[in-house]
């Protein structure tokens, strides 16, 4: 188990290293002097230098790129361009928002999403399942934003249950926290629902035209328990797959849903620091979510062996 | 159950078992595409109003005759707007997928037949898809600045390397295939074998996975717009008009629902045909009920 | 037969089950009996219904697919067709329980074989845990698993095939059914397995007193096991009878194809052929490392040796068997002389040109003389090219002209024993026998020294199979073609071989004459390969019991 654990952890490293060179070749990318960019316009040619100097650019790239990777791995994530703060700091004080409403995105999206796809599975080709998959499709192609909107339309403008935006964290008050969360939530977790519904109602049905489903009917299996006991357990492993790939969805859907919502969290960092062009900060900010995603994929991973068997590396 | 292998012609799985089911919905979803793509065909060949002409004492109009969907803050013909939007939002949809589907391709029958390239290249891929797409999307445009040709770049690189694991999945499957070790004791050259015996057992899941990737990217088009790092303002695309229609969302939302009700119905319809091939096209999954 | 007959577990009457799609009966107007403690063969080729019947014994059809439109199933008294889901549901494995033919996918691999045998218990309702448990272990003991205790909390991938099989035994039988349907139960094992579960279940057959409806395609079976034969085709029933009445004394003509079709044990005369040595291999092996990608500088692993240092000699116009059980190298040994996987270490000469370590490139001018037919003829044949081009492809590598290699294509295909007008046909055109001609055409086409069979006639049914051997047997002699012949079938090898090589874990253990190997087996694991074999107590090209050999 140590074993595995420590072979998965060494191979997200190249993938790390494949996403630190993106992030670093992004800046070069560009068109034009990266001192230029990260000057402005308006910068004199001595501002130019001094930037060339501080950012080592006159350095071949490779060397660039080493010396870049060292300060980010020595958690020197710099400073921002514009406020002049630490991006470190910067990022620590929108973390709260964003990881509260994951989590609640997660939650609600799991409780919803499993039951709805078992659900469908079991009613195969039936009203209630062709029901069940349609919505899931609507859920998936109404883009975050119009859910957004549509939510606080309905239910903040119409019915004024929730405020239109804002957001107070649960730990200043926790009743505000919910009042404030709710709709973005329900916003995030539509995509996830669809997602999640799916393909627990594709693994399940999948499972059911396995032999050893037919050998549980032979042995007089009631439906119910072959659906819950037999179906469900093997298809976790493309269910909790695809939670962890949902994870860049939710990453995406986060940046908008903020911004829908005027939420003070990472997305609108990093919308807040492209239209600025806050190169550090959005260097800083991809590298983080990468890293995010990776870790929860790498968790992923871990769970498979928990749900099957088979799987001992 | 061998008896009904041998009973029936080749695995066409016919008909029979899927038409009944979300027929109906994916003969809508063809129809509703039809119209939004003939709109955006001919839409602005027919329709008087000009998307871009600034008409200042017609804000913020309500919709009526004259302005089906009203008029925005600048008094541009939200009708207009949408109907050239079609035009845009449809335009970088196809093109990206088209783009995503070639070069995956390539790379993916590439990685999947020639192991040496495989780990490489499918490290690479994996960094790109470890960056979440919207964040990676954003962070190209902002960087290199908008216009179509980055919108594209910018929806294509994280998009491309989903083709290229599907692809590179079927060709690993069927390196095994004892047909195509036949052609390898055949002496067969080996672009022959990937071309011919390989090449064409990718089209299925590609057509299908070209269908989601086309909805994907008119979604990822509206995100980059509505977050403001999309097209140029004045470029009416849907993103573009609802991006615009934020500030006065509380007064009209319709400046908001209209595009976004035709940008869900596109994404929608497009979704609902992919399913219905992947049904058609995947018999391993069309025989699931 | 004098004692009173006993009760008649399973009664089918006049059913017929049919496809729901176009309403063409798969099983048409079926009626049989069985009666307890007796066990009733159902003998057929592919497509005679002989599964839909067991499936529909059980309330198992599709409902999308098949639905019984007449007859009658009565087990134990009870109606099957009239009972409701759950009445059905409670007469599963406890008044009728079903073995099915592959144990691998017969269980569910996430949970440990112990719960799943135990769930039979609970789902009827029967015992608490502790004693559902101990049950279960007896059940398991009365089907010689060694250590139960631990079989118990394994799961089914950490269990070899004959032990998964066993386990769903003790799950069919542990509620002491009347009837046991067993569906094709060995095919999926080897030999001296399948021996080992056919006498199980002929012991637990004895102790319950269970009727047993065995759907077999294999008349060696049939004949150590069969009380009656019901002999199916498309469908319908040929014919039934005794044991004794079905395979000596056949009425129909179907059926005395079917049994003059097996082949025999005993090789026929053959003067001893053979001209000059055209392959050559010395030394061959092959071990698979464990290395896999980036992950693998973490995880490099001693090699696992598929292949022992193997030596081999073919001649032209000879005919050698390769006979070995499942993970014997006899296919590893097949797919390094063909160079389809490189051998780790070795020399193979083909007529004197060393090819083990040619570079892919360097090859490809020897793989024309170098040839293979695959098991499946449904995998080896690219669906999506028609039978000209497919057979035509190997010519046109070498540079051939379109026309020639059509041309000779048409000849290849009538040398094969089809027409000239099916050029233009895809290959689902075709049943699995004719696939297997093309298969051989598409080999021929290259006028290769080398012909390598993999299991060419496994994958079907037996009066095609001895056409198909016919065939291979006819080119070889005619064209001098050596022909390397893979097979776990010691039937086949004896029919068709002039010399057999006996393979066990990766080594040759006895090379010689197929006469002498099969009267005269020097090696105990040739003898006892030979023991197992079933239908020994029977010649079946005589129609008549071979006295020498005793039955199971």
């Amino acid at each position: 188990m140590l074993g595995y654990l420590a072979r998965r952890v060494a191979m997200t490293l190249p993938v790390m290293g494949v996403v630190a060179l993106i992030v670093f070749a992004l800046l070069h990318l560009a068109p034009g002097d990266p001192a230029s960019i990260m000057a402005g316009d308006a910068a004199s040619p001595a501002e130019l230098a001094e930037i060339r100097a501080r950012l080592g650019l006159d350095a071949p790239l490779a060397v660039q790129f080493v010396t870049w990777l060292g300060q980010i791995l020595q958690g020197n994530l710099g400073l921002s361009l514009h406020s002049h703060k630490p991006v470190a700091e910067m990022i620590g004080s929108r973390l709260g928002p964003t990881l509260s409403l994951a989590v609640a995105t997660v939650t609600v999206s799991l409780l919803v999403a499993i039951p709805m796809g078992v659900y469908a599975a079991w009613r195969r080709g039936r009203l209630s399942d062709r029901l069940v998959m349609a919505v899931a499709v609507l859920g998936f192609s109404t883009p975050v934003f119009v859910v957004g909107y549509g939510l606080i339309y309905l239910l903040s403008l119409k019915a004024g249950w929730f405020p239109v935006q804002g957001f107070t964290a649960l730990t200043i008050d926790p009743i505000r926290f919910l009042r404030t969360a709710t709709l973005p939530t329900l916003t995030l977790s539509t995509v996830y629902i669809a997602l999640v519904a799916r393909i627990t109602r594709s693994s399940v049905l999948e499972v059911l035209g396995e032999d050893f489903v037919r050998t549980a009917r032979a042995k007089g299996v009631p439906e119910a328990r072959i659906v819950l006991r037999h179906a469900l357990r093997n298809a976790a492993v493309p269910i909790v797959t695809v939670v962890g790939s949902g994870a860049a969805f939710l990453i995406g859907g986060v940046v908008v849903t903020e911004s829908v919502f005027n939420i003070p969290g990472l997305g609108r960092l990093v919308v807040e620091s492209v239209l600025a062009r806050d190169y550090p900060l959005i260097q800083s900010l991809i590298l983080l979510l990468s890293l995010v995603y990776i870790l929860i994929n790498l968790a992923v991973d871990v769970l498979y062996t928990v749900f099957d068997p088979r799987i001992r590396y | 159950m061998s008896a009904l292998t041998t009973t029936g012609s080749p695995p066409h799985h016919g008909g029979r078992r899927f038409l009944p089911r979300g027929h109906g919905l994916s003969a809508c979803a063809a129809l509703v595409l039809l119209v939004i793509g003939l709109s955006a065909l001919i839409g602005p060949l027919v329709i008087a109003a000009d998307p871009l002409h600034i008409d200042p004492v017609n804000r913020l109009k309500l919709p009526s005759a004259a302005f089906w969907f009203g008029t925005d803050a600048m008094g541009r013909d939200v009708f207009a707007r949408v109907v050239y939007g079609a035009r845009t939002s449809l335009l970088v949809g196809l093109a990206s997928a088209a783009l995503s589907l070639v070069l995956g391709t390539l790379i993916g029958l590439l990685a999947g037949y020639f192991r040496l390239l495989d780990g490489v290249v499918m490290r690479v891929m994996d960094g790109i898809m470890a960056i979440p797409s919207i964040v990676l999307a954003v962070a190209l445009v902002a960087v290199t600045g908008a216009n179509l040709g980055t919108v594209l770049l910018a929806i294509v690189l994280p998009d491309f390397p989903r083709v290229v694991r599907l692809v590179r999945g079927v060709i690993l499957g069927l390196r095994q295939e004892a047909y195509v070790e036949a052609a390898i004791s055949l002496a067969t050259p080996t672009w022959r074998i990937l071309l011919r015996h390989m090449l064409p057992n990718t089209l299925a899941p590609l057509i299908v996975q070209g269908s989601f990737l086309v909805a994907s990217a008119v979604l990822t088009e509206a995100v980059l717009s509505f977050l403001g790092v999309g097209l140029p303002p004045e470029v009416p695309s849907w993103g573009n008009v609802i991006a615009e229609g934020r500030t006065y969302f509380q007064i009209r939302p319709g400046l908001i629902f209209f595009p976004g009700l035709f940008l869900a119905l596109t994404v929608l319809s497009i979704n609902l045909i992919g399913d219905a091939l992947r049904d058609a096209l995947d018999p391993k999954l069309a025989t699931r009920r | 037969m004098t004692a009173p007959a006993p009760a008649e577990v399973l009664r089918i009457e006049g059913l017929t089950v049919s496809l729901k799609a176009t309403g063409q009966p798969t099983v048409a107007d079926l009626s049989l009996a069985v009666r307890a403690g007796e066990t009733l063969c159902v003998v057929g080729e592919s497509g005679s219904g002989k599964s839909v019947t067991s499936l529909a014994v059980m309330g198992l059809l599709d409902p999308a697919a098949l639905a019984v439109t007449a007859g009658r199933i009565t087990v134990d008294g009870e109606d099957v067709l009239a009972a409701s889901p759950e009445q059905l549901r409670r007469m599963r494995a406890t008044r009728m329980s079903m073995v099915f033919q592959e144990p691998m996918t017969a269980l569910n691999p996430v949970e440990t074989v112990g719960a799943q045998v135990e769930e039979v218990l609970k789902v009827h309702g029967i015992g608490d845990a502790a004693a559902r448990r101990r049950q279960v272990l007896e059940m398991f003991a009365s089907v010689h698993l060694p250590n139960p205790e631990r079989i118990h909390a394994s799961y089914p991938h950490q269990l070899s095939g004959g032990q998964r099989q066993r386990i769903v035994i003790s799950m069919a039988l542990i509620l002491r059914p009347k009837l046991l349907i067993a569906d094709e139960p060995t095919t999926a094992l080897d030999v001296t397995t399948q021996r080992q579960i056919l006498l199980l279940i002929r012991e637990l057959q004895e102790r319950f007193g269970t009727a047993v409806l065995f759907i077999t395609h294999d008349f060696g079976v049939v004949s150590e096991i069969a009380d009656r034969i019901v002999v199916m085709n498309r469908g319908r029933m040929v014919e039934i009878g005794s044991r004794d009445d079905v395979l000596a004394r056949p009425s129909q003509s179907y059926t005395r194809m079917l049994v003059a079709s097996v082949p025999s044990l005993v090789p026929p005369e053959r003067a001893p052929g053979g001209g000059s040595e055209v392959l050559t291999v010395a030394g061959l092996a092959k071990s698979y490392g464990q290395t896999r990608g980036l992950g693998g500088i973490l995880r490099r692993k001693a090699g696992v040796a598929a292949l022992h240092p193997t030596d081999m000699r073919l001649a032209r116009g000879e005919i050698l068997g390769i006979v070995g059980e499942s993970g014997s190298g006899k296919t590893t040994l097949a797919r390094c002389i063909m160079r389809l996987v490189p051998p780790s270490s070795g020399s193979i000469r083909l007529d004197g040109t060393e090819i083990a370590g040619l570079s892919n490139a360097a090859l490809r001018p020897h793989r024309r003389r170098l040839q293979i037919v695959f098991q499946d003829p449904f995998r080896s044949l690219n669906a999506r090219m028609r039978v000209r081009d497919l057979i035509a492809e190997g010519p046109l590598n070498f540079g051939v002209s379109r026309e020639a290699a059509y041309a000779r294509a048409g000849e290849l295909l009538e040398r094969v024993g089809l027409s000239r007008e099916m050029l233009g046909r895809f290959p689902h055109q075709f049943s699995g026998g004719q696939r297997q001609r093309i298969a051989i055409a598409r080999a021929l086409a290259l006028e290769p020294d080398v012909l390598v069979a993999d299991e060419s006639v496994s994958a079907l049914d037996v009066s095609v199979q001895s056409q198909v051997l016919a065939l291979l047997r006819g080119i070889c002699d005619e064209s001098g073609v050596g022909i390397l012949f893979i097979t776990h079938d010691l039937r086949v090898a004896a029919q068709i071989c002039d010399r057999i090589a006996v393979m066990r874990r990766g080594e040759v253990v006895e090379t010689g004459t197929a006469a002498a190997v099969l009267a005269a087996p020097t090696h105990p694991y040739t003898r006892e390969l030979i023991a197992a074999a079933p239908g020994r107590g029977w010649n079946f090209a005589e129609f008549r019991a071979e006295p020498q050999a005793a039955a199971l």
